[in-house]
């Protein structure tokens, strides 16, 4: 919970006056029993009316006061919290936001927004209940025990002897049931992923007639979910029952002890009275921690949770200042070797090319051959495994991650949009871009007859996730997206494979026209998309098994031939 | 008021499986309740004979304590036993209330969830029906035995001592008015919290989703600024329902503090005058107290039940959002279809307002193979979505084997069809139940032949653990093209009488699509096939090319006579060879 109490200074007031005003109000409480024995021995004893009326008026003002410090309480209470989660949310938000490809490949998207919000929202409830009542509670247990003490030590013993009981009580049911509530979370993360998957992959499963099995499999994770609710509920129903029979067993004793004192002369019978009414209060407070406890016990389940995640760092180096920049427009690869995390196999092995400014290279190849793996390390996506990818002559380490990755536009091979307008999308790209850039980059994508087909042109309402666009819409707004902020290199990974052969063929040529000539990859598995760059890298199984040009290619490699030589078969001609 | 009113009712419809349970539980409340009260009365007594020095009753007070004992004992069982019950209630209806959201999602058009954020029902289904539950158990827990106290007390106070009973009564509709005041203003401040949650769920659903292409392009300070807006929002919304809803409990307790002193006062007094004991005072004192508690708790859970209704409310409006148009009541019956589909004057879009496909007709004969080549976003994918029933037309009729689709129930409908999407989805679990989602009683000798077929053996038994190789929703590490070998593997093991390949191959390698392409060949044979291809290979085996434009087909016929025709086709085709 180290993050949540990083907070702690920026809400040091509210933290410290929301328990104190709960504290001033509970004390004002704890005088209210010996009110009660003054009017009983006083007041009754001596039939004192006037006395009787200035004691319950002074009930009053104890209650007035009460009311004035605890709604103080709750205002910082609820300030703090809220506001304290706030920040957390919003820090662990940025936190996932620095990771790197390689964290969110091992995390996965369910978990981190379960993190995100419901986490986050057992923390916020669990920490406002906490400065509410974790301090008031025990500070009126101790503090009935204490005046308890002051009107009889020897009849208050019950008061010793039953409150460390309790807390054990309390402690013992707490300790169980924590290790309970964190499986309870992980059905629940469980219940979360089986949902999400249905909703992402409706077409596929309705195609295939799942909905019987989805909806048995959804039954068997809720009823999994409902049974690990319920043991743990057995449990933390105990707290409350043990509580009271404590509690009034200890009233029994203290009745008893109090009659043998009282015969002795000891104590007087609006003693008793007061001692029987500060065991009241202990008992409805501890009723009340223990409730608290549950909920703090969840919070914190949560809370640990949630440190998991900020526990996980980038495993990128980041430097502070950008290196020197000798060679323009250069990518090279020196000897690299590439595996993902908890990979065993390497997925690029010892890979060696390079690239002069404004050139096009083509990353060509069979399925799982690497090509993708190739281009995420140029903008270091992943660090290699061994080697260097160097850009503009230095090593991609040596650069901040920002200053490397402005240099780049990526088109990746799944398209994603996001929620808002086209306009917002591109933005993205570069977001002082001018009216002028934007429409030669949406000119370059060939995406300029979909933002024409708009009614609202630019800002036209793109869904979450682009779903009102077709899949050929959405790599061509991310390839303008891309092309948006004037990148020093282009990166395209398969991004026209929805895109049809004119204009796939009317894409490339218009890349080749950009005045601020990007050096440009292409990934692709036709050779007609990379037939024309002027270095062209054949992978297979991770190794680079041609590089050359297209006509070299043809004659050296032989992998290389079967490719092309499959897309235009039964033409006979290799044009 | 209305809506609230309305799902109350649906929350007790749910609750009506567990009635013997909730008898049992009000039972058990009901005599917890009694034997609390019981008890003050008995140390009232037992007050009463401790008078003073040398005047205690030590004969009376022993039995009095006894049966102290057993009273305490028997409450707190019965405690124990509500509470357990309680949760079991809660547990139970939620979780059924879940499994009629899900299950209803099986059914909801596709339309709805085309156009709804992943993120905001996960929300509802989850942590709305989280919140929910919290509710409905304080409900339970304390709502009852809050409503019992209240009315036992005052029964045993009037039996006591009538006066300081009304004093009471009249004292406490001030208690009654306060939390009443509280709950509704706060109830529109929870829902408004729940609304700019749902916001947030689904930003936080969309960048979390979309990472990969955040951190490529570096925009992590402007998405992190976007949701510290939403999430600024959320505070002060927050903070707003948090504070409010926590006012309940001052206000009540003050109140109660209140009746506490006029209870001591007129207590007081009375036995200054001899018309009451000091142990009936300290019972009345001790009630005093039991009284207000549940005044405090029934306040808190108010608020508590608000927060529940809302999140409630949340989730009853997704599930009784409408359901697709239900099967024929008398379904026709397709068998095993021969495959001959006829499109009659079928227009379809997406909104009213732009038209899509108008008046399309088309007649194909069983084994036709049948591609579809045109521009992007000329209307090829909503042509699947109509064959399959993901959406009906507006008007005009799809029929199969003369058979109209909308007398078949979609079930029928989609077993004779495979399909195959251009964006591949590959679910959480091992490769072997990915490749078996249609056949699920497929042995795992027909999964690896289908695999084999599917050309994906290879790649699947190199693997880690082969077939057994357990993959993360989306399909994690493995490639696109692998993901969409194995989404070709799971047709391949349904072998159904037609096929929908909506650019199946667009992503694989030419290599692996040779081999492929052979096994459709044999998989094609005698079969029905639409192809939404761009691979020109593909379409030149192609018994039917249909190009279309604008939702509309522009031109119809073989490669070699489109070719010939040189239109529209013939552009398409020819700008393979453009540098």
């Amino acid at each position: 919970m180290k993050h949540l109490f990083r907070f702690f200074p920026k809400y040091r007031k509210e933290f410290l006056l929301g328990p104190f005003f709960k504290l001033v109000e509970a004390s004002f409480e704890l005088c209210v029993p010996l009110v009660m024995r003054a009017i009983i021995d006083v007041g009754i004893a001596q039939s004192d009316k006037g006395y009787m009326i200035k004691m319950a008026l002074l009930l009053v003002l104890l209650a007035l006061l009460g009311l004035i410090s605890s709604v103080t309480a709750q205002y910082f209470a609820a300030k703090a919290s809220v506001g304290m989660v706030g920040g957390l949310k919003s820090e662990l938000f940025s936190h996932l936001q620095s990771l790197s490809y390689r964290e969110l490949d091992t995390f996965g998207t369910p978990t981190m927004i379960t993190r995100m919000t419901s986490d986050c929202n057992q923390v916020q409830s669990g920490l406002n209940l906490a400065l509410r009542l974790l301090l008031r509670s025990p500070f009126v247990v101790f503090g009935a025990m204490i005046m308890a003490l002051t009107v009889d030590v020897n009849a208050s013993m019950p008061f010793v002897i039953v409150i460390p009981i309790l807390l054990a009580v309390t402690f013992a049911v707490m300790l169980v049931s924590i290790p309970m509530y964190r499986k309870v979370q992980g059905k629940v993360d469980g219940l979360v992923g089986d949902l999400r998957e249905n909703l992402t992959g409706v077409r596929v499963l309705r195609a295939f007639r799942r909905e019987k099995e989805e909806i048995k499999e959804f039954d068997r994770r809720n009823s999994g979910l409902k049974r690990e609710q319920n043991r743990v509920g057995a449990i933390s129903a105990l707290l409350n029952p043990v509580t009271y029979v404590i509690i009034n067993f200890a009233v029994l004793y203290l009745i008893w002890r109090g009659a043998l004192r009282v015969d002795a002369g000891k104590l007087t019978q609006g003693d008793v009275v007061a001692l029987y009414n500060y065991m009241g209060q202990i008992l409805v407070e501890l009723i009340k921690l223990a409730n608290l406890i549950i909920q703090i016990t969840k919070a914190i389940a949560c809370a640990n949770r949630i440190e998991k995640v900020f526990s996980v760092e980038s495993s990128l180096s980041e430097p502070e200042n950008a290196p020197e920049e000798t060679a323009h427009g250069t990518v090279s690869f020196e000897n690299v070797s590439f595996a993902y995390a908890g990979a065993s196999d390497r997925s690029l092995s010892d890979i060696t090319f390079s690239c002069e400014a404004g050139q096009t290279v083509g990353i060509i190849g069979g399925t799982g051959s690497g090509k993708t793996s190739l281009v995420s390390l140029i903008p270091r996506f992943y660090d290699v495994t061994e080697g260097k990818v160097k850009v503009n002559g230095s090593d991609v380490k040596d650069y901040p991650s920002g200053v490397l990755r402005r240099k780049f536009g990526v088109v990746p091979q799944q398209p994603t949009l996001f929620a808002g307008t086209i306009r917002e999308n591109l933005l993205w790209g570069d977001e002082n871009a001018d009216e002028e850039t934007l429409a030669e980059a949406i000119n370059a994508a060939q995406a300029a007859d979909i933002v024409r087909s708009k009614e609202k042109g630019l800002d036209e309402e793109v869904e979450q996730g682009g779903r009102n666009f077709s899949g050929g819409q959405k790599q061509r707004l991310t390839i303008a997206r891309a092309l948006v902020r004037r990148p020093e290199f282009l990166i395209l990974d398969d991004s026209a494979s929805a895109l049809d052969f004119a204009t796939d063929a009317s894409l490339r040529k218009a890349l080749r026209a950009l005045p601020y000539r990007p050096t440009v990859f292409i990934v692709s598995q036709r050779t007609s998309s990379v037939r024309y760059a002027d270095v062209i890298v054949v992978l297979d199984e991770g190794k680079a098994v041609g590089i050359g040009t297209h006509d070299e290619l043809l004659v050296s490699c032989p992998v290389y031939r079967e490719i092309h030589e499959s897309q235009f078969r039964k033409e006979g001609k290799a044009v | 008021m209305k809506t609230k009113r309305k799902t109350i009712r649906t929350v007790l419809s749910f609750l009506k499986g567990s009635l013997p349970l909730c008898v049992l539980s009000l039972l058990l409340a009901l005599i917890s309740v009694a034997l609390t009260l019981y008890l003050p009365l008995l140390i009232g007594d037992a007050i009463d004979c401790i008078v003073g020095e040398g005047k205690v009753d030590f004969e009376t007070i022993l039995p009095l304590l006894q049966r102290g004992a057993v009273c305490i004992l028997l409450t707190s069982a019965a405690e124990w036993g509500m509470a357990f019950i309680n949760q079991r209630i809660t547990y139970k209806t939620v979780a059924s209330i879940r499994r009629k959201a899900f299950s209803g999602l099986q059914s909801l058009p596709l339309s709805y969830l085309d156009s709804h954020p992943t993120g905001d029902i996960v929300s509802r289904v989850i942590a709305d029906a989280d919140t929910f539950a919290d509710g409905l158990l304080m409900g339970f827990t304390q709502f009852f035995t809050g409503a019992l106290t209240i009315v036992g007390t005052l029964v045993f106070m009037f039996v006591i001592k009538p006066v300081i009973a009304l004093v009471v009564v009249v004292l406490t509709p001030l208690s009654l008015f306060v939390s009443r005041f509280i709950a509704g203003k706060t109830y529109s401040m929870f829902r408004k919290q729940s609304e700019i949650r749902g916001r947030q769920t689904a930003l936080i659903d969309e960048m979390i989703g979309g990472e990969k292409t955040v951190i490529a392009f570096s925009e992590k300070e402007n998405v992190c600024r976007r949701f510290d807006e939403v999430n600024g929002e959320l505070v002060s919304a927050s903070l707003r329902a948090t504070f409010f809803s926590s006012l309940t409990n001052p206000t009540t307790r003050f109140v109660n503090s209140l009746v506490y002193a006029a209870v001591g006062l007129t207590g007081a007094l009375y036995a200054m005058a001899g018309g009451l004991t000091v142990g009936a005072l300290s019972c009345f004192l001790s009630y005093a107290n039991q009284y207000t508690k549940p005044f405090n708790e029934i306040s808190g859970v108010i608020t508590e039940l608000q927060n529940a209704l809302a999140c409630a409310a949340r989730l009853f409006d997704f599930m009784e959002t409408a359901s697709e148009s239900p099967d024929p009541e008398s379904p026709a019956s397709l068998g095993t279809a021969k495959g001959a589909i006829t499109l009659d004057d079928v227009s379809f879009s997406y909104v009213p307002e732009r038209k899509l496909i108008e008046h399309l007709n088309l007649k194909v004969s069983p084994g036709d193979r049948i591609a579809i080549v045109g521009p992007t976003g000329c209307g090829k994918t909503t042509l699947i979505n109509l064959l399959m029933r993901f959406y009906d037309p507006v008007s005009g009729t799809i029929s199969v084997d003369g058979i109209p689709t909308r007398d078949l129930t979609r079930e029928e409908l989609r077993r004779n069809f495979g399909m195959v999407l251009q964006e591949t989805w590959i679910r959480s679990g091992s490769i072997r139940d990915n490749i078996r989602m249609g056949k699920p009683d497929a042995t795992d000798e027909e999964v690896e032949a289908a695999a084999r077929a599917a050309h994906a053996h290879g790649f699947i038994s190199r693997l880690p653990e082969g077939y057994a190789t357990v993959v993360p929703e989306g399909g994690g590490t493995l490639s696109q093209g692998q993901r969409q070998l194995l989404c070709i593997a799971r047709v391949m093991l349904t072998d159904p009488p037609m096929l929908i390949l909506d650019e199946a191959t667009s992503s694989i390698d030419t290599r692996t699509e040779l081999r492929v392409q052979k096994a459709f060949e044999t998989l094609m044979q005698g079969r029905t096939t639409f192809i939404v291809a761009h691979r020109l290979s593909t379409v030149r085996e192609a018994t039917n090319i249909l190009v279309m434009r604008d939702g509309n087909i522009v031109e119809q016929g073989t490669h070699d006579a489109l070719l010939a025709k040189n239109g529209f086709y013939s552009v398409l085709y020819n700008s393979q060879f453009e540098p």
